[in-house]
């Protein structure tokens, strides 16, 4: 549970602006779904809180702290892909952030100290609904699994920050509901502030208390103009609109809400495969709630 | 009509098919060797099956009129024990360097390049530099070997060690651990099945240089015997160590895949389906 700041933050590589004036204040425990154009940098934004790259300009503050120089346990990551260790099992997996910890020296425990390792990361297994893949090898497990198998494992060293890029993008989408109640459960029960780039909207606001997007201002010059924040929505999580987005996704709705955001998704899809982003012609959504 | 990409043959067919090319080769041979020895029966090119035989005994089976030994057996320890010295050292440092350069941006900036190009120098150009400054003793034989597949190895892991997503490497950090542990806990056990292939392929150059460094200074080992023998036109002799080379080479590279597929269950070769 980590407040964070970010202030003016710019990332260009080379001549290319990335990003440009992002800023913004998440309240601890909050859920913020990033969305935007596929290239508008909604990752690299992730890989600056990680500290996987270092901002141009602006900075990242979490509770009032600068972000250390690299990647640290406190903030914990969930990538599309390659996210676990395929040498280990799957209990090996979650176990090995309590072996970091636990074994400076040799990076690996042995004996009594094992088993309870072993067990702990046996108990949060159980908790993703992994305990019967124990022993299984990642290759061995479903699309679904090793994600649930890479939440399980972020979870071991206890993150305050939890940064989840398009996790559940390359799920069926009946696999998906499942996996989206369990990250809803995690996140209320770690009290972990969470953020989650996704391409799906739909997703986005069913999880996010928050949900931000990205995009450039205008198709010209695209290198010359970075990605800015186009619109910012507060969500309540109790708020009704999840039901209707359910229903909008289970594609029962039929008031007007569920509609839009039906067509919001839709365009969002159609969007999706276009590589670069000046090809884009239209904000993904109404720009109420604008910030940038 | 099945398309002939389609089509594979069933397991007796295919042990069939697999032996087919070695029957014919050795076909081929009876038969050439019939004909030379029925026109010339003193040729020593094509020997018959029963002068490999004669041959194959008084190397293997029969002790040397001169020292008592048994030539093959001691030639084969020979040249085991500089071939296995050579290519566990290029192992070792080979695993070492290639590790360090693939995986810390300091050491593949020192020796990233200097590495590259020490790989593209003709291991066999160097041979006589070896023979003067370590001398014609073992120490040479082991050097060759080792110049001649060390900094393959080394950049073949570094490549590998690249090749490893960042997401791992960045995921490790996040679990907190260090240069080290990343080394061990996450590097190191991903490299041990590569560098499983890295040394098979590098198999076939180490009996090269070996063999190679057997001809020219030697007093035993599979190489020496080969070329002591040539002088004699001694096919007989000659066929048969070439056979038994094959053999051991193809036995241990049979050997390292089987290690492989026994020891690291969770590694799929490339293009295998996940
Ligand atoms: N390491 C890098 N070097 C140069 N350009 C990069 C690098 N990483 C990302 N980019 C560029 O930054 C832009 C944003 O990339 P990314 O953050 O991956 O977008 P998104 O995740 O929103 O699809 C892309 O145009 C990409 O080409
Ligand atoms: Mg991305």
């Amino acid at each position: 549970m980590s407040r964070v700041e970010v202030r003016n933050l710019w990332k260009e590589y080379g001549d290319q602006v990335v990003l440009e004036r992002i800023s913004m204040d998440v309240a601890p425990h909050s859920f913020v779904s990033l969305v935007g154009p596929s290239g508008c940098g909604k990752s690299t934004f992730l890989r600056m809180l990680l500290s996987q790259e270092t901002p141009t300009r602006g900075t990242i503050l979490v509770d009032g702290q600068p972000l250390a120089n690299e990647p640290q346990p406190d903030r914990g990551v969930v990538f599309q892909k390659y996210s676990v260790f395929p040498h280990l099992t799957a209990v090996e997996n979650v176990a090995l952030g309590l072996e970091f910890e636990r074994a400076p020296v040799t990076g690996r425990l042995f004996g009594r100290a094992r088993r309870a390792a072993l067990d702990e990361a046996g108990a949060l297994l159980e908790g993703v609904g992994l305990a019967a893949a124990r022993g299984k090898y990642p290759a061995q497990l479903s699309g679904g699994m090793q994600q649930r198998l890479a939440i399980a494992q972020a979870l071991a060293r206890k993150p305050r920050i939890l940064l989840l890029d398009e996790p559940f993008g390359a799920l069926d989408p009946g696999i998906r509901a499942d996996i989206h109640d369990l990250m809803l459960s995690v996140w209320w029960d770690t009290r972990m502030t969470v953020f989650m780039v996704s391409h799906d909207l739909r997703e986005a606001f069913y999880l996010g208390t928050r949900v931000v997007a990205f995009d450039r201002p205008t198709e010209k010059d695209a290198a010359r103009f970075g990605a800015r924040i186009t619109f910012d929505i507060a969500l309540d999580p109790a708020a009704p609109i999840k039901e209707r987005l359910r229903e909008a996704e289970h594609g029962t709705a039929t008031d007007d809400l569920g509609e839009e955001l039906a067509a919001m998704a839709a365009q969002a899809d159609r969007d999706d495969p276009a590589p670069a982003p000046s090809t884009r012609r239209d904000d993904p959504a109404p720009r109420d709630g604008e910030t940038a | 009509m099945t398309r002939l990409v389609n089509r594979h043959p069933d397991r007796p067919t295919r042990l069939l098919l697999a032996m087919l090319p070695f029957a014919l080769l050795i076909a081929a041979y009876a038969i050439g060797s019939d004909m030379r020895l029925a026109e010339n029966p003193n040729d020593k090119l094509l020997p018959s099956f029963t002068a490999l035989g004669d041959a194959i005994t008084r190397m293997a089976f029969t002790p040397d009129k001169r020292t008592g030994d048994y030539l093959l057996w001691v030639d084969t320890v020979a040249s085991l024990t500089r071939i296995a010295g050579g290519v566990a050292i290029a192992t070792v440092f080979g695993l070492l360097v290639g590790v360090s350069v693939g995986l810390l941006p300091y050491a593949r900036a020192t020796l990233g390049g200097f590495l590259s190009a020490v790989a593209m120098i003709p291991p066999l150009a160097i041979l006589p530099i070896l023979f003067i400054l370590f001398g014609l003793g073992e120490l040479s034989k082991f050097v060759l070997v080792f110049a001649g597949i060390g900094p393959f190895i080394a950049r073949d892991i570094a490549m590998r060690v690249a090749e490893l997503p960042t997401e791992q490497i960045v995921k490790a950090q996040t679990l907190g651990a260090s240069t080290w542990q990343i080394c061990t806990r996450v590097v190191l056990p991903q490299m041990w099945p590569r560098l499983m292939d890295s040394v098979r392929l590098s198999l076939g150059a180490a009996w090269l240089f070996l063999i190679a460094a057997e001809a020219v200074a030697s007093q035993d080992g599979l190489g020496y015997r080969i070329f002591l023998v040539r002088r004699y036109l001694a096919m007989d002799v000659i066929l048969p160590y070439v056979a038994w080379i094959t053999l051991l080479a193809f036995s241990f590279d049979w050997l390292l895949r089987v290690l492989q597929a026994r020891l690291f269950p969770w590694f799929a070769p490339e293009g295998a389906s996940r």
